[in-house]
């Protein structure tokens, strides 16, 4: 592991509950950022500034104009570039100490399974349901906490899916195949902080994750209406017939 | 007749125009419910729409009872 300055983290280290003990587990922490747009953007920007030591970055896309509003890792100049290239380069200059492992590529459900091992949480900053779905049966397959953001027009979502810990409600006990058909940020719109605030709530929750601290998100998602400028917290409840992470499926013993 | 507390949230406020509502109903399920406010509010249709009883998420054929809060979430997926 590269020598991390550890004076750089005295404001984490003189939070009572976090201490040096907790920044030693960030520093010692492997997250992976799936999707690099506006959620993995801002999420990955405070994991490599809080001090993650390991980060594996996956998306396998090209920059694009209309990016730039809330992919704030990317600059004019780096219209064309791929994703990972350029977030690689942004966070190592944020963080030298840190260790990136950036995938260029759409990972298979093999090849997701084999690049989460070791990995102590997972991040799903993607676009879309199918990909959303398979990532969570991934992190229920590994046992792997599992911080999930979301966010189109001006509204959000976060949940923390404790895969790692029995009991507990996951995505597919929300969301369902049928939820498959609706639209991206494309296709709808999106202000470009609410994608930066859904995020950093993300790597908030990833931060707590690595040093042990609970969060009432880990069994509810919470909603934000930016419009509004309110934001609830709503119950999940975990489905007996959900076809991820109910009791009797096989392979569930714990 | 019962009494639901609805709140509206994100694009249904919008829709809405106003951020909650206290109605008499004779709906019976979370989508009945749905179904009688989008004929005064031209909500978009019920599709992939979430909806919460009480500050937990519930299937949309939950039956409802006398002063439940209801709040209907559209679903997000974008990053």
């Amino acid at each position: 592991m590269k020598q991390h300055d550890t004076n750089q983290f005295a404001r984490h280290v003189g939070l009572p509950r976090l201490g040096a003990e907790g920044q030693a587990k960030i520093i010692s922490g492997h997250v992976m950022v799936i999707g690099l747009g506006g959620l993995g953007a801002a999420a990955g920007l405070y994991l490599a500034s809080s001090g993650v030591g390991f980060l594996t970055i996956n998306d396998f896309d090209r920059i694009d104009a209309t990016n730039l509003p809330r992919q704030i890792l990317f600059r004019a100049g780096d219209v064309g570039e791929y994703k990972t290239e350029v977030t690689r380069s942004a966070l190592q200059a944020v963080n030298p100490a840190l260790e990136i492992v950036a995938l260029n590529q759409r990972l298979d459900e093999k090849e997701l399974l084999q690049t989460t091992d070791n990995v102590r949480v997972v991040l799903d900053c993607t676009d879309n349901f199918a990909s959303r779905m398979l990532i969570n049966r991934i992190c229920h397959e590994r046992r792997t906490p599992l911080i999930s953001g979301a966010a189109i027009r001006f509204e959000g979502q976060v949940a923390v899916f404790r895969h790692d810990k029995s009991g507990m409600p996951c995505y597919s006990c929300l969301y369902t195949d049928r939820d498959d058909n609706l639209e991206n940020c494309a296709g709808q719109g999106i202000l470009a902080p609410v994608a930066g605030t859904i995020g950093c709530m993300m790597a908030t929750e990833a931060l707590k994750v690595l040093t042990g601290l609970c969060s009432d998100l880990e069994r509810k998602v919470w909603i934000y209406d930016g419009l509004a400028g309110t934001s609830q917290t709503i119950a999940i409840a975990k489905r007996p017939d959900c076809p991820v992470c109910r009791p009797d499926r096989p392979g569930q013993e714990y | 007749m019962i009494r639901i507390r609805v709140e509206f949230f994100a694009m249904l406020r919008e829709h809405a125009g106003r951020a909650n509502e206290d109605i008499e109903t004779d709906a019976g399920t979370a989508a009945e419910l749905y179904a009688e406010l989008s004929g005064r509010h031209s909500f978009p249709a019920i599709g992939s729409m979430k909806v919460a009883i009480n500050q937990e998420f519930a299937d949309l054929d939950s039956r409802l009872a006398d002063g439940d809060a209801v709040v209907f979430i559209p679903p997000v997926a974008g990053g």
